[in-house]
């Protein structure tokens, strides 16, 4: 049986716009949740209000309401569809699952006879109930840390007086953490009691005492309707109990378990799972252990839901949870289903790993000034990277070089910490940095085991670590001549890079590419397959790591390599590296979109990104994966091994846009506008002349290397002055001033953290409207996909702006220049592909504020707004399959479509939460109006003049 | 502590093929069937667990020996495989609960281990090649001598092993006073088995691979264990006699792993060798009587046959493997008797399939 044949029609909820707790690792799996149900020959009918998804996308699901996340919405939806059988709530996060109970408690499932699956309300009840939760845990046996519940501030002090300091606050209902904290001394108890309890939508915290240095670790679970329970992977935290998992660098399979207590975790995750309720789904289990010879054991949490961790699992195991979840929605037994990867096995085992993962979460505290930098229960992270290597170290390695904050990996570029005191500080209060300063620590000579005191982190990857130093060590006793291949093939098994190599030797990047090669110390590929080769499997997803030599009876001797290049064209898609403010799931919208598009032309894509919440790194997506840090090193040995058409780096955001460079000098064809089109955008000097022979206006501006030439260029461009750094992401730095005394801060606060960055100054058009249009180019034709009027005045970074498709009051004067700047400048940078450019409307005068030559963050937008699929058109155009006249376009818009910023500064408290050049939005949702009448409009609009006030 | 520069080291198959690596510590030679686990966890029940006698063992997980050795978590008294295949090699571990690290219980057991292998390429060539001899050796330059040598091993075909891991003498575990007596009979048990055994009340004796039926009858036992163990069951003739004598008796008896296969036997349906074994803490197999299925902790490098199974009159087929559909457990119709082909002692591995254990003792007690 098993499928139920009953459900024919069913309705997913999506997570909503990205906030921190919930990013697109919900894309990924409302995407695979919604491909799994129509290979089943379900109609699927999806509500979501994020835009920049692909699962929103017109040919994901049978019917997509880009609608808020509201029971209103899901009314009027289920009078459209009288025929919806059931709701899979699962596959959106906590903002489905509160979605899915409101409408219960409202009685919408039952007016409208649906069934909930995937989950049942009393299993999300109990496990988001902290007090009822944990009545059912001792019910079964099940040891829990000493916990009590507060519903008032005395309460609360009551519970704090038995249990002693350390304690936990965990506020009842919330997402992410959100409202949790550790509470070292008593005098910090009040305040942040007080805060937990506000933050709690009914008003509860639980309090835990802490358990200090307690390993934690997470399993994965999915069950079948046949009450089949299977483990898909275990993942332990590195760092202890007391940091978010969300904000912990997280290693599988575990590395410090003994079978006896890992098989004993197991069978309390699984006996946990059936007392909380009956029902088919995915699951997620954590665990504490202690450190002592007890390994004792104590549950943290259960969610009943595909979470962001279920997403990590699907990635390091190759077992797609989402899509087998929604399978075992429908009534299937897992015996019934395939091995998604082997395509020959069951589908109902544990996948077994012979790599390691290390994922290492990517903050972005640069945005949020003046916010608390320290990790702890709350989570503040805005995005991840995951590494896969042969070993632990080199997997450590990878995810350190795929952070993209200009470090080369751990040690060996002379930017680690060198002061004992910071060393020690940086280890006791975990920040951003501590993976690094671990290594610092080592090289400074300070014991393991005081490292071990103070951080808690496993004595077993603190060794790891040294094991790394010892190496860099010995390889810096050699020279590029001396040095033997044993130990440069070691130092890359350990996932050193060349650069890091280089230091070390104190030669050139090249010269140790090139002694490797001379030595034939060269990459492979390996698969991920879930089973450690026992079979044989098909799924292309790669990762790359060097090893020792077989040799076969005749003699062959090589390093063996998975990964057989084809005699197709193909084309290599750059993937967007970690979301983080500035670059987000926009970008892996239009990757996707591109290989997809590559696909249709006949191409073999190959994607490469290491960010394991998207849906690019899907093996179902591309024709090829490789998992690996978009990082020059890993890339260009791809290229080299596979040999494309060219390289696409326009879809992948700044990270794979900043490769172009390199990619050109090493003469790699970049797919689309040129390198030297990229670069007159960027270099403000090359692209005013460019703007001033086409007689196109742009505010004053000049450049400034010291603060003195700052001070000198504003006594000729006035104030107030818009002061950013060059090649940066999402307004990084920017800032507007209105007198010397901010300039010379502001522009020597620059300098110090970018020395020998230039820094533009621009004449702010105070009291502006700013606009942008988005355009495909062939080099020849331009077509304009959208232009954007902003609501908010000029000055409030475009990601932060609520903004109108089309305009909403631009007067036809003014719409025909942003139109005629728009071509010439797309023509001007004989852009092939996509071009986003920011305006500011002044006395009916439009300035340019800047061009770029790449998919912008308003295109998915724009496509979903539109119902036009743009970035396949301009993939295509970008390939030279075809010419913007091609296409028929046909734009479909009743009324507005208005793009919201959603922010997430409830993670950070004491932040300003004050708007200017600079984005600090997390996400972005959509929502369409009739006319301008509409009382949300006149809301955002009337909120304005505050903003003009000003 | 500095910087260890390993020595050189190697794995030569008996087909000629060589993966390189380095020596753990250790240098020497060391001769066997080469065999892989897929296990994530448990190391050191696998290299003591006697049904891998003789084997040189794979280890795909990439590291080995991070939580050092336990002397409780053993699963016999000594290191049972011939040598050990590794990505890489823990030579510090970190556990509380640890008696020391994995380099230090190898080199008392005196096992020659081998890391920085391409255990990837390796077991894919096994999968595709099949198991074979094969020698771990530190004597990389002396390759033609291995060859000799590896040429002299015996093969696993045909090849009775239990007599090299069974106890020499009778003994026996658990409460003496107890109301279930269990026989078995050891052709390589391992000790979770009867820790299984004595946690569900039972007195059990344990003996040598060649005992008689009658030896095993004269402890008064309700019901009758047939052990795992190494090698090919077919030249266990003795086993096989205990079992028809157990069988034709109508006494309740339960078999594991090789004494599965030597039921099967006992019932005339042959085994056969395998392409390359199930060996892991992953296996699924489907329990066709409930419909449920298990992860299964499997070590087998023979099977039972599955047609010759679904012929007979009075063996039905309960458990199947669900990646290849080998038979994975049986039971009589007409008897009481069972067997599994996989391991529901665990240790290592999950615990899904301990229900057997219930279900023998229940066999028993409804006796």
């Amino acid at each position: 049986m098993p499928k139920n044949s009953k459900l024919k029609s069913i309705l997913i909820i999506g997570s909503g716009p990205i906030v921190i707790g919930q990013a697109c690792e919900f894309d990924y799996s409302g995407t695979q949740a919604l491909r799994s149900l129509r290979e089943d020959g379900i109609e699927t009918i999806l509500i979501n209000s994020n835009p920049a998804t692909i699962m929103t996308d017109p040919s994901m699901a049978d019917h997509v309401y880009l609608l808020p996340l509201t029971t209103k919405s899901i009314v009027k939806i289920l009078k459209e569809h009288p025929h919806i059988d059931a709701v899979l709530p699962t596959m959106g996060g906590q903002t489905a699952l509160n979605l899915c109970i409101e409408a219960d408690e409202k009685g919408i499932w039952k007016d409208f006879d649906v069934e909930i699956i995937g989950v049942n309300i009393d299993a999300i009840n109990i496990t988001e109930d902290r007090e009822k939760f944990r009545e059912l845990m001792l019910d079964i046996d099940i040891p829990m840390a000493p916990q009590a519940t507060a519903t008032s501030y005395l309460k609360g002090k009551e519970i704090a007086q038995e249990f002693g300091f350390p304690l936990i606050i965990r506020a009842s209902f919330t997402l992410g953490g959100a409202g949790a904290s550790f509470v070292h001394k008593e005098e910090d108890f009040d305040e942040l009691l007080t805060r937990g309890l506000e933050i709690s939508p009914i008003h509860e915290v639980m309090i835990d005492k802490a358990l200090i240095g307690w390993k934690e670790y997470e399993l994965e679970l999915l069950r079948d309707s046949n009450d089949n329970v299977v483990i898909i992977c275990a993942i332990e935290n590195m760092d202890p109990i007391g940091i978010h998992t969300g904000d912990s660098i997280t290693v599988a399979p575990a590395m410090t378990l003994s079978d006896k207590t890992y098989q004993k975790m197991r069978d309390m995750a699984i006996h946990m799972m059936r007392n909380i309720g009956d029902f088919a789904g995915g699951c997620n289990v954590q665990f504490a252990v202690s450190p002592d010879e007890k390994e004792d054991i104590i549950a943290i949490e259960i969610n009943p839901r595909v979470s962001r961790s279920s997403a990590l699992a699907s990635k390091a195991t190759g077992y797609p949870i989402a899509k087998i979840a929604a399978k075992l929605a429908l009534g299937y037994h897992l015996d019934e289903l395939q091995n998604q990867i082997t395509k020959s096995t069951s589908a109902l085992f544990e996948p077994t790993l012979d790599y390691v993962i290390v994922k290492i979460p990517r903050w972005n505290f640069d945005k949020f000034e003046g916010s608390d930098r320290t990790l702890g229960l709350q989570m503040k992270s805005v995005g991840e990277v995951m590494g896969i290597g042969r070993s632990f170290q080199e997997a450590l390695h990878k995810a350190t070089q795929s952070l993209e904050i200009k470090r080369n990996g751990l040690g060996a570029d002379g930017k680690g910490y060198k002061n004992y005191d910071q060393i020690i500080e940086k280890l006791t209060n975990a920040s951003w940095d501590r993976v690094f300063a671990i290594y610092d620590a080592i090289q400074m000579g300070i014991p393991l085991s005081r490292i071990h005191e103070i951080t808690k982190i496993d004595m077993w990857f603190l060794k790891q670590y040294e094991e790394l130093y010892f190496i860099e060590k010995e390889i810096s006793t050699f020279t590029i001549d001396t040095i033997q291949k044993d130990l440069l093939l070691e130092a890359k098994q350990k996932g050193y890079g060349d650069r890091q190599i280089a230091h070390m030797l104190s030669c050139l990047e090249s010269e140790v590419y090139n002694k490797r090669e001379e030595l034939g110390v060269n990459r492979v590929y390996k698969l991920v397959d879930t089973c450690a080769a026992e079979f044989e499997a098909k799924t292309p997803y790669y990762y790359s790591t060097f090893e020792s030599d077989v040799e076969t009876a005749d003699g062959k001797r090589f390093a063996d390599n998975e990964s057989i290049v084809s005699d197709k064209k193909k084309v290599i898609v750059l993937g967007s590296g970690p979301n983080r403010i500035g670059q987000g799931i926009e970008f892996d919208y239009c990757c996707v979109h591109g290989v997809l598009a590559a696909a249709e032309c006949g191409y073999e894509t190959i994607m490469i990104n290491c960010n394991p919440e998207t849906v690019s790194t899907d093996f179902d997506t591309a024709d090829k994966l490789y998992f690996e840090p978009v990082f020059w090193e890993h890339i260009y040995d791809i290229i080299k091994h596979e040999k494309p058409v060219g390289v696409i780096v326009q879809l992948g955001g700044q990270t794979a846009l900043k490769l172009a460079e390199k990619l050109e000098r090493y003469g790699i064809k970049i797919l689309g506008t040129s390198f030297k089109a990229l670069d007159l955008a960027e270099d403000r000097g090359l692209f005013s002349n460019m703007l001033k022979e086409n007689n196109i206006p742009y505010p004053e501006f000049d450049i400034a290397t010291t603060a003195d030439e700052a001070s000198a260029i504003a006594d000729v461009l006035d104030f107030p002055i818009l002061v950013r750094p060059s090649y940066v992401l999402g307004g990084q730095g920017m800032k507007i001033v209105i007198n010397k005394q901010e300039l010379e801060e502001h522009v020597v606060s620059l300098l110090a953290r970018m020395p020998g960055n230039q820094l533009l100054l621009d004449h702010y058009l105070d009291g502006a409207i700013e606009a942008e249009a988005d355009a495909i180019c062939d080099g020849e034709n331009v077509y304009i996909i959208g232009i954007m009027e902003h609501i908010e005045p000029c000055g409030i970074h475009s990601g932060d702006s609520n903004s109108l498709l089309p305009p909403f009051n631009l007067g036809p004067l003014v719409m025909q220049q942003i139109i005629d700047h728009t071509n010439k400048i797309a023509l001007a940078l004989n852009t092939v592909g996509l071009i986003n450019i920011q305006f500011a409307v002044k006395d009916d005068m439009v300035y340019i504020i800047e061009a770029n030559p790449r998919a912008s963050r308003t295109v998915p937008f724009i496509a979903k707004a539109y119902g036009e699929p743009y970035v396949n058109y301009a993939t295509k155009v970008m390939l030279g399959e075809k010419k913007v006249t091609d296409f028929n376009f046909n734009p479909q818009l009743k009324g507005y479509a208005i793009k919201q910023p959603v922010f997430s500064f409830n993670k950070f408290h004491n932040v300003n939460k004050k708007l200017g050049p600079e984005m600090k939005s997390t996400g972005e949702s959509i929502l369409f109006i009739d006319d301008l009448k509409d009382d949300e409009f006149y809301n955002l609009y009337s909120r304005r003049k505050m903003y003009l006030s000003k | 502590m500095k910087y260890q520069k390993l020595k050189k080291a190697l794995i030569l198959l008996a087909d000629g093929t060589i993966f390189h690596g380095k020596a753990v510590g250790k240098e020497g030679s060391a001769f066997g069937e080469v065999c892989f686990n897929t296990g994530m966890t448990g190391y050191q029940e696998i290299f003591t667990d006697p049904s891998y006698y003789g084997q040189l063992m794979v280890t795909t997980n990439a590291h080995i020996g991070n939580y050092g050795v336990n002397n409780e978590e053993v699963e016999s008294d000594s290191v049972k495989i011939a040598g050990l295949i590794c990505k890489n090699f823990s030579y510090d571990f970190s556990r509380d609960a640890a008696d020391g690290s994995l380099e230090d219980f190898l080199n008392t057991n005196n096992l020659l281990a081998i890391s920085d292998v391409d255990t990837r390429a390796l077991v894919a060539y096994i999968r595709d090649n099949g198991a074979m001899n094969a020698v771990i050796s530190t004597d990389v330059d002396n390759i033609d001598a291995l060859k000799k040598q590896l040429a002299d091993t015996p093969n696993m075909n045909g090849l009775e092993l239990a007599s090299k891991v069974s106890t020499k003498e009778p003994y026996t575990i658990g409460d003496e006073n107890a109301s279930i007596r269990i026989s078995a009979l050891d052709i390589g048990i391992k000790k979770n088995i009867l820790r299984n055994l004595v946690k569900r009340g039972a007195y059990v004796k344990v003996f040598p691979y060649n005992s008689k039926f009658e030896d095993l009858e004269a402890f008064k036992p309700n019901g009758y264990f047939l052990s795992n163990g190494p090698g090919d069951p077919e030249p266990l003739i003795e086993a096989q006699g205990v079992a028809k004598e157990i069988i034709k008796r109508d006494l309740p008896l339960f078999g594991i792993c090789l004494g599965h296969q030597v039921i099967a036997l006992a019932n005339g349906i042959s085994t056969y060798k395998m392409h390359n074994g199930h060996r892991g803490i992953n296996h699924p197999v489907k329990n066709l009587i409930t419909g449920k299925g298990e992860i299964t902790s499997q070590n087998h490098g023979f099977a039972i046959n599955r047609e010759e199974t679904e012929a007979h009159s009075d063996v039905e087929i309960t458990h199947v493997h669900l990646n290849d559909n080998t038979v994975a457990g049986i039971k009589m119709k007409s008897k009481n008797v069972f067997s599994v082909q996989y391991h529901p002692e665990a240790s290592p591995g999950p615990h899904d399939s301990s229900y057997l254990f219930d279900e023998f003792i229940k066999n028993i007690q409804k006796n």
